[in-house]
């Protein structure tokens, strides 16, 4: 063998390994996917059915029994909510802690994120009991509330790492040339950094749409966004593999559509820019 | 610009953040030591150190606080050290690189409870399930799963969720490896596995640290998973403390053994956070 045809040979090995893995990772949710169309009957049949006539029927009584739209409604307000708000107070902050670093600035950004290590299931009791006391229990409020401050740190962070990376002398120059501290954000930074801001957000939605600890425990049917609304599939309707699937597939092919179109993005997000 | 003007900017988040830490958690604190069940309103004496004593005799505790740490450190070897393996594997351009990267995230983006049901259903039903119908076709018992080996089901769900993650922050990590580097490296006749262990691994410390610390924050919280799956059983098997503080809390409705409960997730947290920020600080240019 030639040295190029060895090459080539790695080339076509490594393709086919990465595909593998890919495939098999991907499996459960193609599998989910495709049991969405079943029917009941053929959700279940072993050997598993690949070829079949698909059907729609389960999503017409997903919506119809657990009205996916009401779910999916509050799935929006909570985390777009929750996101815009996390944004109006990270974005000063993260501002100020990047362009005007202090002795305390690096402690300050640490002991944020040490906030996200406590357990939610810490202050389960008071949240909950502040919940009832204040008639916010099954509400869109409270979790638009504890979705903000929960990643809140995450969103400082990621702005954080984005504005540190802006050359300082653009800002600079604005202010040789008279630019206010208010113009210098608006007009300069703000459009320098759509790209970062945008990310952030996806990010901050993502986790938001698919937090599960707190919708759980504060929604019941009301408020109850679509991670619970799954839950509620877990016992009773355990055996409609079909209806549950198109469920699931309803539930998650909003978030995962958007995850794949910012993947770069997130990684780079969530490792608070220390891989990029 | 002026002190006081940084300091007004950073102060929503600041205090927002310390008033979400301090005052629930003070509220934690002041229940776990009163009486206090939520079905016998009106009988909240202090109690002293009582709900700890009833929280750490609990026949859940110990194997609870086994399950946590089980479940963090499996997840994380799994991740990382598939995670390191694969994306030095695959890191060099292949047909189709562009669908791999979206089919290889996509685990990321399912919610918790709908990768519980898959697995719990589609996947593990010893009866129905892709696992059951494998074994079958190849002559052996199915494994009930969730019942057999409740754990390893759940860290099954928790590693398909983080693995995918892992190997995207590793690929992205390599690509900005050295190429020049390896090169040289090859001339001088290194091997592949000398690469690895030379290079590659050096170069990707800094990402583990960081895949490490996030997955920490979410994985000592495991909560959703079990809830839909096991519902911690059988008995406590795949109990965590997450789980155990939720049953003694919203089941149970003993808030103070709950809230001592918590305090001692608090505290866990706080053990693995001090190695953790510390490690991982020493990695992050601020």
């Amino acid at each position: 063998m030639t040295l190029n045809q060895q090459r080539k040979l790695k080339t076509i090995l490594t393709g086919l390994f990465a595909w593998t893995i890919a495939l098999v990772l991907f499996f459960p949710i193609f599998w989910m996917f495709i049991t969405s169309f079943k029917t009941e009957l053929q959700a279940i049949s072993i050997p598993p059915t690949l070829f079949f006539e698909p059907t729609l029927e389960n999503f017409e009584i997903v919506q119809e029994r657990s009205d996916y739209i009401h779910h999916a409604w509050n799935s929006v307000v909570t985390s777009f909510g929750a996101t815009i708000l996390a944004l109006i107070i990270a974005i000063p902050a993260a501002y100020s802690m990047a362009f005007f670093p202090g002795k305390r600035t690096k402690d300050i950004l640490l002991w944020m994120l040490s906030t996200k290590m406590l357990p939610a299931v810490g202050v389960l009791v008071p949240i909950y009991i502040l919940c009832r006391d204040y008639g916010l229990l099954d509400s869109r409020t409270a979790l638009v509330i504890i979705f903000t401050l929960m990643n809140l740190p995450i969103v400082v962070w990621m702005l954080f790492s984005y504005f540190k990376d802006l050359p300082k002398e653009i800002l600079e120059a604005a202010r040789m040339d008279g630019a206010t501290p208010w113009d210098e954000v608006v007009k300069v930074v703000m459009p320098l950094s759509v790209g970062a801001i945008s990310s952030t957000a996806l990010l901050s939605i993502v986790l938001c749409w698919n937090e599960a600890f707190w919708s759980l425990n504060l929604t019941a049917s009301e408020a109850a966004p679509l991670t619970a609304m799954i839950a509620s599939y877990s016992s009773p309707e355990g055996l409609f593999w079909a209806k549950l699937s198109a469920a699931s597939t309803l539930a998650c092919a909003p978030i995962v559509i958007f995850g794949w179109f910012c993947q770069k993005q997130l990684v780079q997000g969530l490792t608070f820019g220390a891989v990029k | 610009m002026k002190r006081s003007i940084t300091r007004l900017l950073m102060a929503p988040s600041v205090i927002l953040l310390l008033v979400w830490m301090i005052i629930p958690l003070s509220m934690t604190i002041y229940f776990s030591t009163i009486r206090y069940n939520l079905l016998y309103p009106g009988q909240n004496n202090f109690v002293g150190l009582m709900n700890f004593e009833f929280f750490i005799t609990d026949p859940g505790f110990i194997p609870a606080v086994a399950n946590t740490l089980i479940l963090l450190l499996s997840v994380l070897i799994i991740t990382v050290v598939i995670g390191v393996v694969l994306s030095a594997l695959i890191d060099k351009p292949f047909f189709g690189q562009g669908i791999v990267r979206v089919l290889l995230i996509s685990p990321f983006f399912i919610m918790p409870t709908v990768n519980a049901l898959i697995w719990k259903n589609m996947m593990m039903n010893p009866v129905y399930g892709i696992f059951a119908w494998i074994s079958q076709s190849l002559g052996l018992e199915p494994i009930d799963w969730l019942s057999s080996y409740p754990l390893m089901s759940v860290i099954i769900m928790v590693s398909w969720q983080w693995l995918p993650f892992a190997i995207l922050v590793f690929v992205t990590a390599l690509q900005s490896q050295d190429t020049e580097q390896k090169e040289a490296a090859q001339m001088d006749g290194a091997t592949g596995l000398h690469i690895f262990r030379y290079l590659t691994i050096p170069h990707l410390a800094r990402p583990i640290a960081v895949v490490v610390m996030i997955e920490t924050i979410f994985l000592l919280a495991v909560f959703a998973e079990i809830f839909v799956s096991t519902g911690g059983g059988p008995g406590y098997d795949s109990t965590n403390l997450a789980y155990l503080i939720y049953n003694q809390a919203l089941l149970q409705y003993d808030v103070g053994v709950a809230s001592a409960g918590g305090l001692f997730a608090v505290l866990l947290a706080n053990i693995v956070a001090f190695f953790l920020i510390r490690a991982v600080g020493k990695n992050l240019t601020v």
